[in-house]
Formats: C-alpha cells, structure tokens, sequence
C-alpha cells in the first residue's frame, strides 16, 4: 500500500515539476519571440554586428561538419537503396531517392541534429556560465534586458543559418549519392542528375526548409533556457548542456514526426 | 549627525528561501552620500539584502524606497529607469568575457544612450583613468589581473554617472596593498563624483577606512548601526567578537556554518 502512495507521490512530483519547467520554458520563449518583433516597434532592434557575429560562428564555421555528415549519409544511401532496387533493376531510382529523401527528411534532421549538438550546447555553456559568474546579473543591474542582449540575436542569427545549413546539407548529400551512382552503379552523370530532379517537387524542398525553420527556434530556445537555469558552478554548466543538447535531440525528432505527419496528411 | 536626505530606507524587510529565515526584519536609512558599510558574517544575509536594494529580489514581506518609490511595487520597466542610477560592482567582477574593456565599460552607454561613438569612447577613457587605468582598452577581460578586474568593474559601475554605487565584497580576494587600493579608490570616487556608496564586506580593515557608518548584520537582524568608532566600541558580545576575529564569543561558530550552508544550497 505504501509503495502505492509513493508511487503516486512521485507521479505527482514529476508532473508538477515538469509543468513548471514547461511553463517557464513557454514564458522566456515568448519573451524572446517578443522581443525578435517588438525589438524593431519599441527602438530598440536587435544590435546588428552582434547579430552577424552569431552568423558567422553558426553559420559559416559550421559549414565542415555538415557537408561531412550528409555526404556520408548520402554515399550511404545511394548504397543502400541500390541493394534494394537492384533487385528488381531499378538502379537508376536511387537517384530520385536519394534526393527526395535528402530534401524532404534527412537533410534537415541531420543538419539540425548536428547542430544542436555544436550551436544548442554552445549557447547553453555560454549564457549558463554568464549565469554562474553573476554575468547575467551583472546585465541586469544595467538595466540592459538579457533576453534582448544575449538571446535575441541567437535565436535571429539561428533561424537565418539552419535554414541555409540544410541547402548546403540537401546539396552535398545528393553529391554522396551521385558519387555512388556514377561511379559505382555505372549510371551515365547526367541520366543521374535528370533523374535526381525529375521526381523532386518543390514542394519536397520547402516541407524540408520548414522543418528546418522549426528545428531552428528548437535548438535556440532550449539551448537559451537549458542556459539560464543554470545553477551550481562549472559542474552546473556541464549539466546544463548535456540537458540542452538532449532535449533539442528528442524535441527535434518529435517535431520532424509531427510536421511529417502533417504534410503526409495533408497531401503536402 | 547633521540631518541628511535620506537615499535609501529599508522597512521591516523580511525573506526566507524555503522555510529558512534570511532576513528577518531589517531596518536601514542610508543617506545620501554617506559611504555606508553593512558588514557581518558570512551567510548573515547581507548578500541577499543587497540583491534587494538593486531590486534582483523581491521582499516576502516590507519595502525599500529608493526616494520615495517602493522597489518592490515597480514594474520591469520602471525598475530598469531607476537601474539606470545605480551602479554596482560584483564580487566576481563580472565583466562581460567575451568584450573587450572599452566594450564592457561603454556597454550601458551604448545601450541607454544615443552618444557618438567618438564620445563614448572619450568616456570610456575618463572613467578608466578614475580607477587609475590606463591603455588597456583593447585587451580583453580574461587577461586581466584581479586587482585590474575590480577597477574595470568600477570603472563600468561608474559609467552611467550613477547616483548610488553598490560595492558586493569589493575587496575580497584581493593582496593587502591592493585592498587598499581599492578601499582608496571607493573613497575617492564618493568624494570627486558626491555618489552615496553602499559596501557589503567583512573585511574589517576596510571597514574601517571607508565607512561613514557601519551596520553590523547577524542572522538576519540588524544588531547595531553607528559610526566606525560607535561600533569600535561597542558593548555588544556579538560585535567585539566579530571586529576582533576571535572564536569564542556569543556567535556559535557551528550555528554560522550551518547558515552558510544553507546559503550556498540556495
């Protein structure tokens, strides 16, 4: 009985605590969604150098590790689905499939993934060890509002790179694939680029760049909140961004699976 | 005392973190110019009432007017207006690390003024050469020396032209000669700039150089407030046995780690 009751306890424990954790998390994100659109109305716009600074980190330097990614994904696709459509001598779809998977799925999930994993635990570690070295306060006593100071241009400079990242995943995991294709199934190059294009809509590209808008204000927000609820020094900071780069991990995947429901629903 | 304008009035402030008592009921009027030290031990609490004289935090119970506003009744907005004449310099520093120091320095000025950059850059100059620095505008925060660090921090407190500057241990961590230093500098800013200063410190040679007054906090209560040499002496147990660092009196050592404890857990 008593196991029972404390069953119950813990259940309630950890409904409470996780609403609280939801409801804070929904509260800064609005606040900085706020400040992207009142920034511009109330004089105050979001500081432009700092903005292209965040790009630059974001953005630019993470350009190697996505092209890695996908390409590798895109050889082994195209390697895979050979396997498969061999079988029946349909090489040459593995053109078509490898892209319309590219577009539509893979590339803005990897890309997205690989970048919480750089940019969601970098914005956690830096706005969580601002936290912990009374930084954040410091700002505040300044009157200078940490969300728009820190937050904004991150959430900004995200939503304009992720998007870009993911082209430039799309583009070179289709590279992968040509590679394979031409050079190991023997299919003529430009028969594997025609095919390749021939069944992508460019419904397949945008379904796919939405997602990658979403996943975006994903890493963003968790990596801003993961980092200012930090709490307890380095060991703190460390948590913080193991937290962060989870969450942004599972809540990608469960927003890929929701929007992908979406579109397959409704004939997108 | 001659009688003075009042800056600061703190009345009957109470609050609790969970269900342990941190302050219980202080009272303070700080005038206006005046350098006010609040000293005590550590985990007294004083950290903790001084986060709410710059509003960080929100009494349970009482107020502080700053003039005649209650700091607890004001909204984001009017508190960051009222912000905007406060200085303070933290106990780490806390200066921005990824900024250089001319950044840190003229960071409130870029962002609540609309001055030409030319300016603020003369600005950033004056305020350094106050704390007694100069050329290190472009090194960044992280190679700085500690000593270096309190006087950016200063120097970034002061920026704004403040009327009130808050001081969070600002000698703490800091060589003798340096805390001297400091402790000369906190005086001289008061004196060229007429700003009321409010140090929180249990450095009790500092104390005693700097302070006007002196208000010694224990256990969330206000024991005695009085000039340095009022509290030099005084005929409370709890007061000889702090100035003077000995281990037995009245303050249970175990009772003060407990409290610390809790502190830190906070």
């Amino acid at each position: 009985m008593k196991q029972i009751l404390h069953l119950f306890e813990n259940v309630g424990t950890w409904t409470k605590n996780y609403t609280i954790v939801l409801v804070e998390f929904i509260r800064l994100s609005s606040e900085i969604i706020y400040w992207v659109i009142a920034g511009f109305f109330r004089g105050r716009p979001v500081n432009h150098a700092h903005v292209f600074e965040q790009m630059v980190f974001m953005g630019a330097k993470s350009i190697g590790i996505v092209f890695f990614v996908t390409f590798f994904t895109g050889v082994v696709l195209a390697m895979q689905s050979a396997y498969q459509l061999s079988q029946f001598g349909a090489t040459i779809y593995v053109a078509s499939l490898v892209s319309i998977s590219l577009c539509r799925e893979l590339g803005p999930v990897l890309t997205a993934l690989v970048i919480a994993g750089r940019i969601g635990a970098a914005i956690t570690a830096e706005i969580g060890s601002m936290k912990v070295t009374e930084q954040i306060e410091a700002l505040e006593t300044m009157a200078i509002n940490p969300v728009r100071y820190l937050m904004v241009p991150k959430l900004l400079s995200l939503l304009i790179m992720l998007p870009c990242l993911t082209i430039i995943g799309d583009y070179s995991g289709m590279m992968g694939g040509y590679l394979v294709g031409v050079f190991n199934l023997d299919i003529n190059s430009t028969l594997y680029i025609q095919t390749s294009l021939k069944f992508l809509d460019l419904k397949d590209i945008y379904t796919g760049l939405s997602k990658s808008f979403v996943f975006a204000a994903i890493i963003a927000l968790v990596g801003c909140y993961q980092g200012i609820k930090t709490k307890g020094g380095a060991v703190g900071v460390g948590q913080a961004t193991t937290r962060s780069v989870v969450v942004s991990f599972i809540l990608i995947i469960v927003a890929d699976c929701v929007l992908t429901g979406f579109y397959y629903f409704s004939n997108m | 005392m001659i009688e003075k304008q009042t800056a600061i009035s703190i009345r009957n402030l109470h609050k609790s973190f969970g269900d342990r008592k941190i302050l219980d009921g202080i009272n303070l009027d700080i005038y206006a110019g005046e350098t006010f030290v609040i000293m005590g031990p550590s985990g007294c609490g004083k950290s903790t009432l001084l986060r709410h004289l710059i509003g960080a935090l929100k009494p349970d119970s009482g107020q502080v007017f700053f003039g005649d506003k209650d700091l607890s009744k004001l909204s984001e907005t009017q508190l960051d207006q009222i912000r905007k004449k406060f200085g303070m310099s933290f106990q780490s520093s806390a200066l921005l690390d990824s900024l250089s120091v001319e950044d840190n320095v003229s960071l409130p000025l870029r962002e609540h003024t609309h001055l030409d950059p030319n300016i603020i850059s003369i600005i950033v100059k004056m305020k350094l050469a106050l704390v007694g620095l100069r050329g290190v505008e472009h090194l960044m925060t992280s190679m700085l020396s500690g000593g270096m660090r309190k006087r950016v921090g200063l120097a970034r407190a002061i920026a704004m032209d403040p009327e009130i500057v808050f001081y969070d241990e600002p000698t703490a961590g800091l060589d003798p000669v340096m805390s001297a230093v400091i402790d000369h500098l906190i005086l001289d800013l008061s004196k060229k700039l007429l700003i009321t200063s409010v140090v929180v410190t249990h450095d009790m040679n500092s104390v005693f150089r700097i302070a006007d007054r002196v208000a010694m906090l224990h256990l969330g209560k206000v024991l005695e407030v009085g000039t340095p040499d009022e509290i030099k002496n005084s005929k409370n147990k709890i007061v000889q046995q702090f100035i003077k660092g000995e281990i037995e009196g009245p303050m249970s050592v175990i009772e003060k780690e407990e409290h610390s404890m809790t502190e830190v857990t906070e």
